[in-house]
C-alpha cells in the first residue's frame, strides 16, 4: 500500500528525520493560510498523488506570493495529474502540501528496500540525488552504495557511519546522517514498510540534512497489525475496479485489452494471459479467484470483469485442486441468469469434479463455448472476439 | 528415493484442527502420507482423524518421532510456527499459508541460520501448493490424481500452473518423480536453485521442468547453477509475458521492479544459457518430451 508524501514525512519526522515545515491544504484558501503559518518568503506547493515524476508534470510549483500560492493550489486541486509514472488518465489531486522552500547545497539519494536477493532490508544511497533510482542506476551505477542489514542485529551504527563517509559528507554532517538513517530504518522495520525513499535528501545552505521528498510503501500482508497505517489508504488514488474487486476478496489488475479473464491461481492467470496474447488477442485484466471459490464468488468475479466496458469476450480457465469445477460451473450459469451476459464466454474446466462441472455447463443450454485445453480456450476466445467484430 | 519425502517420512500438521487443515490432512492420509499427528497449542491430548494432537512441536518429535511438518497456521502466526518447527529439530517444513508479512519471513529465515547446516530445517513455501512424490506421499493441497509416477522433476512458484504442467506430462505418458511448489512470495524458504540441487542428486529424476514467473532474481540464479554444475536437462517456462511493469500480479512476489525481472528478459537469459524454453504454457509437456529426445545439459 502506498501513502502520500506528506504522510510519509509525518511518519519519518516522528522517527527523527528532519523535514521542511509544511501544511496540508484541500483548498487554495487553506494553502494560503498554511504558507502564512509556516512563514518565510518562498514556498513550494506540491500535488499529493501516489506517483512520482510530479515536478516535470507541473505538480510542484515554487511560489513567492500569496497570489501565486492560491493560483498554484487552484491549478492543481481537482485535476488529474499525468506523470511518466501514471497511466494516461493520471491521478486525481485531492490535496496539496505547502512547504517552506529549502536552499539546497547538495542533493543525495537515500532508499531502503526489501531486497529479494539478500532477503534483507537493504539501504541504497548515492551522491546523485534528485534523479530516480533507475536513472541513477543507468547513468552513474558506480555512485550507488549499498548496505545490507542483518535482522538479528538491526542497522549497526558503524554501517551508517561508513555510508556517511562513503557519501563524502562533511564530518559535521556524519552524526546527523547516522541519526537520520537509524530513524528511517526503525520506521521501515517497526511499521512493516516495503520501501522508504528519501529523494532528494538535501544538504541545505545552512548545513542541515533535510528530507525534501519522501515515499513510503507498506506490506499489504502486515496491515492487520498496523491499523494506523491502514487508515492512510486513499481510495481516490486506486483504480476503482481494483478497489471493488479487492473488497470482494479477488485479486484483479485492470489492463487495456478486450478479453476478460477469470482464472484460479496467479501463475495460471498470467500464463493464460500469455496464451491470449500469443493467439493474437489482448487480455483486459488479470483476475485470480483464489482457492475454494464458491458459486457466489464466481458470480462476483463476473460482475467485476463485465464492469469493464472494453471487455468484448470472456475466458474462464479453471484448473481445480482446492477448487471445485462444479461450483465454478454453477457460478458461470448463475452469472448468465443474473447479469444479462451479451458477450461470448469460453469456459475451460480441469481438475477436481471436472465431469460434474462440464455437465452443469452442457445441461444449462446456455451459449457457452467450452474448451478442454489451455491452448484451445485461448484460441476460441480470440476467435469469438474476431467473429463478433467482423 | 525421490526428493524431500517418501511414504515412510513421519509428518505432522501444524494447524490441523482448522477446517482447511483437517480437510487436507485427510486427503494426505488417503494418499498414503505417513501423518503421525498434529500440533495445536491448547488442544494437546486430544485426537483428530485418529491422530494424536500435541501442544508443541517438541512433544510431537518426542512422542511421535515427527520428521516433517505441513504448516497450515494463519498468516499472523505462521512464521512463529516455522521457527518452532526449526527449534524442535524437524528437517522439513512445507508452509501453505498465504499472506505472511514479508518481514516475518525475513526474520524466520534468519532464525533458521542459527542451526548448523546439517541440523537445519529446510523450508518449502510459504504460499505454495506443497510437495508431492507420486505413488509415495504428498504434503500440500494439490489434486493428487493428475500426477502419474515417473522421472521428471517439477519445480514452480505457482500451484495451478504446476497442475497444468503435470497434466500435460501425464497426457504425453510422462510421469513425475517429485513436484515442488516453492510459492509466490518475495521471500521464500527454498529457491529454484535449492530444489534443482536436490533433483540433480536424486537418482530417480532424469530431467527437470522449472516454472517461473515475473519478479525476483531466482530463475536467473537457478539457470546459472544449471549451466555451471548440473548434468540433468532442464526445461523452463516463465509466466507473465503480458504483465505490465510495477503491477503486482496476484502473488506478492510477482511484480517487475528491477532490470531482468520481466518474463521476456528471463526467457532470453535462460535461452542464452541453453535451457529448453516452453514458448507458451500449453507446450510445457511437449518441451520436456522433446528435450528428452535431444537433451541439452548443463554442467
Amino acid at each position: 500500500m502506498d501513502i502520500h508524501e506528506y504522510q510519509a514525512k509525518e511518519i519519518l519526522a516522528r522517527f527523527g528525520v528532519t523535514v521542511p515545515a509544511g501544511g496540508l491544504a484541500y483548498s487554495p484558501e487553506q494553502a494560503s493560510y498554511c504558507a502564512r503559518e509556516i512563514g518565510g518568503e518562498r514556498w513550494v506547493v506540491k500535488a499529493q498523488i501516489h506517483a512520482g515524476g510530479r515536478g516535470e508534470a507541473g505538480g510542484v510549483r515554487l511560489c513567492r506570493t500569496d497570489v501565486e500560492i492560491m493560483q498554484a493550489a487552484a491549478d492543481m486541486l481537482g485535476r488529474r495529474l499525468v506523470t511518466r509514472q501514471t497511466d494516461q488518465r493520471g491521478k486525481l489531486v485531492g490535496r496539496v502540501y505547502v512547504e517552506a522552500a529549502t536552499a539546497i547545497r547538495q542533493e543525495l539519494y537515500l532508499g531502503l528496500v526489501l531486497d529479494r536477493a539478500a532477503e534483507r532490508i537493504m539501504v541504497v544511497a548515492s551522491r546523485s540525488g534528485g534523479m530516480d533510482i533507475e536513472q541513477i542506476a543507468a547513468e552513474s551505477p558506480d555512485s550507488l552504495l549499498r548496505i545490507v542489514i542483518d535482522p538479528a542485529s538491526g542497522l549497526v551504527e558503524f554501517q551508517a557511519r561508513e555510508l556517511a563517509f562513503a557519501l563524502a559528507l562533511d564530518s559535521g554532517l556524519v552524526p546527523k546522517f547516522v541519526r537520520l538513517l537509524r530513524g528511517a530504518y526503525r520506521a521501515f522495520r517497526d511499521l512493516d514498510a516495503t520501501m522508504v525513499e528519501i529523494n532528494p535528501l538535501v544538504v541545505t545552505e545552512g548545513g542541515e540534512l533535510v528530507a525534501l521528498d519522501c515515499k513510503m510503501s507498506f506490506d499489504d500482508n502486515a496491515l492487520f497489525r498496523r491499523p494506523r497505517i491502514a487508515e492512510l489508504r486513499d481510495r481516490s488514488q486506486e483504480d476503482p475496479r481494483e478497489s471493488a474487486a479487492a473488497d470482494r476478496g479477488l485479486a484483479y489488475v485492470g489492463l487495456d485489452g478486450e478479453i476478460g479473464c477469470m482464472i484460479n491461481g496467479a501463475g495460471l492467470a498470467m500464463a493464460t494471459m500469455d496464451m491470449i496474447k500469443l493467439a493474437g488477442g489482448a487480455p483486459a485484466n488479470f483476475l485470480d479467484i483464489g482457492g475454494g471459490a464458491s458459486p457466489e464468488r464466481v458470480l462476483e468475479a463476473f460482475r467485476v470483469v463485465l464492469g469493464d466496458a472494453n471487455v468484448k469476450a470472456m475466458l474462464v480457465n479453471i484448473f481445480a485442486g482446492i477448487n471445485r469445477c462444479d461450483w465454478v460451473a454453477e457460478g458461470v450459469v448463475a452469472a448468465f441468469r443474473e447479469l444479462d451476459v451479451k458477450i461470448p464466454v469460453v469456459v475451460r474446466l480441469s481438475g477436481t469434479n471436472v465431469e460434474a462441472g462440464n455437465r452443469i455447463i452442457a445441461e444449462s443450454g446456455l451459449p457457452i463455448v467450452t474448451a478442454s485445453t489451455l491452448a484451445e480456450a485461448a484460441e476460441k476466445a480470440v476467435a469469438a472476439l474476431r467473429t463478433r467484430s467482423a | 528415493m525421490t526428493i524431500l519425502l517418501d511414504r515412510t517420512t513421519r509428518v505432522i500438521v501444524q494447524g490441523m484442527s482448522g477446517r482447511i487443515g483437517q480437510f487436507h490432512t485427510q486427503m494426505m492420509i488417503d494418499y498414503g502420507t505417513n501423518v503421525v499427528g498434529g500440533v495445536t497449542p491448547g488442544k494437546g491430548g486430544t485426537t483428530l482423524l485418529g491422530r494424536p494432537i500435541f501442544n508443541t512441536v517438541k512433544e510431537a518429535v518426542a512422542q511421535a518421532g515427527a520428521e516433517a511438518t505441513l504448516v497450515f497456521v494463519p498468516p499472523p502466526f505462521a512464521a512463529d510456527a516455522i521457527m518452532e518447527a526449526a527449534d524442535a529439530g524437524l528437517r522439513l517444513a512445507v508452509c501453505v499459508t498465504d499472506g505472511i508479512p514479508a518481514q516475518d519471513m525475513m526474520r524466520a529465515k534468519r532464525f533458521l541460520r542459527r542451526y548448523r547446516a546439517e541440523a537445519r530445517l529446510r523450508l518449502i513455501g510459504p504460499n505454495c501448493a506443497g510437495v508431492i512424490s507420486p505413488g509415495q506421499a504428498m504434503m500440500g493441497i494439490m489434486p493428487d490424481h493428475i500426477y502419474s509416477q515417473g522421472r521428471i522433476g517439477i519445480v514452480g512458484r505457482s500451484g495451478t500452473l504446476g497442475y497444468e504442467a503435470a497434466s500435460q506430462l501425464k497426457a504425453l505418458g510422462l510421469g513425475v518423480s517429485t513436484s515442488v511448489g516453492i510459492g509466490g512470495d518475495p521471500i521464500n524458504g527454498s529457491s529454484f536453485r535449492d530444489i534443482l540441487e536436490l533433483f540433480e542428486a536424486d537418482p530417480e529424476t532424469d530431467a527437470v521442468l522449472m516454472i517461473g514467473e515475473i519478479g525476483g532474481p531466482q530463475e536467473a540464479e537457478a539457470a546459472r547453477y544449471w549451466k555451471e554444475q548440473m548434468r540433468k536437462p532442464l526445461a523452463a517456462y516463465v509466466a507473465g509475458l503480458s504483465a505490465p511493469k510495477g503491477r503486482k500480479m496476484g502473488h506478492a512476489g510477482a511484480i517487475i521492479s528491477a532490470f531482468g525481472e520481466s518474463a521476456q528478459e528471463k526467457v532470453e537469459m535462460l535461452a542464452e544459457l541453453g535451457v529448453a524454453i516452453a514458448p507458451n504454457p500449453s507446450l510445457m509437456g511437449e518441451t520436456v518430451a522433446r528435450m528428452l529426445e535431444r537433451p541439452a545439459t548443463g554442467g
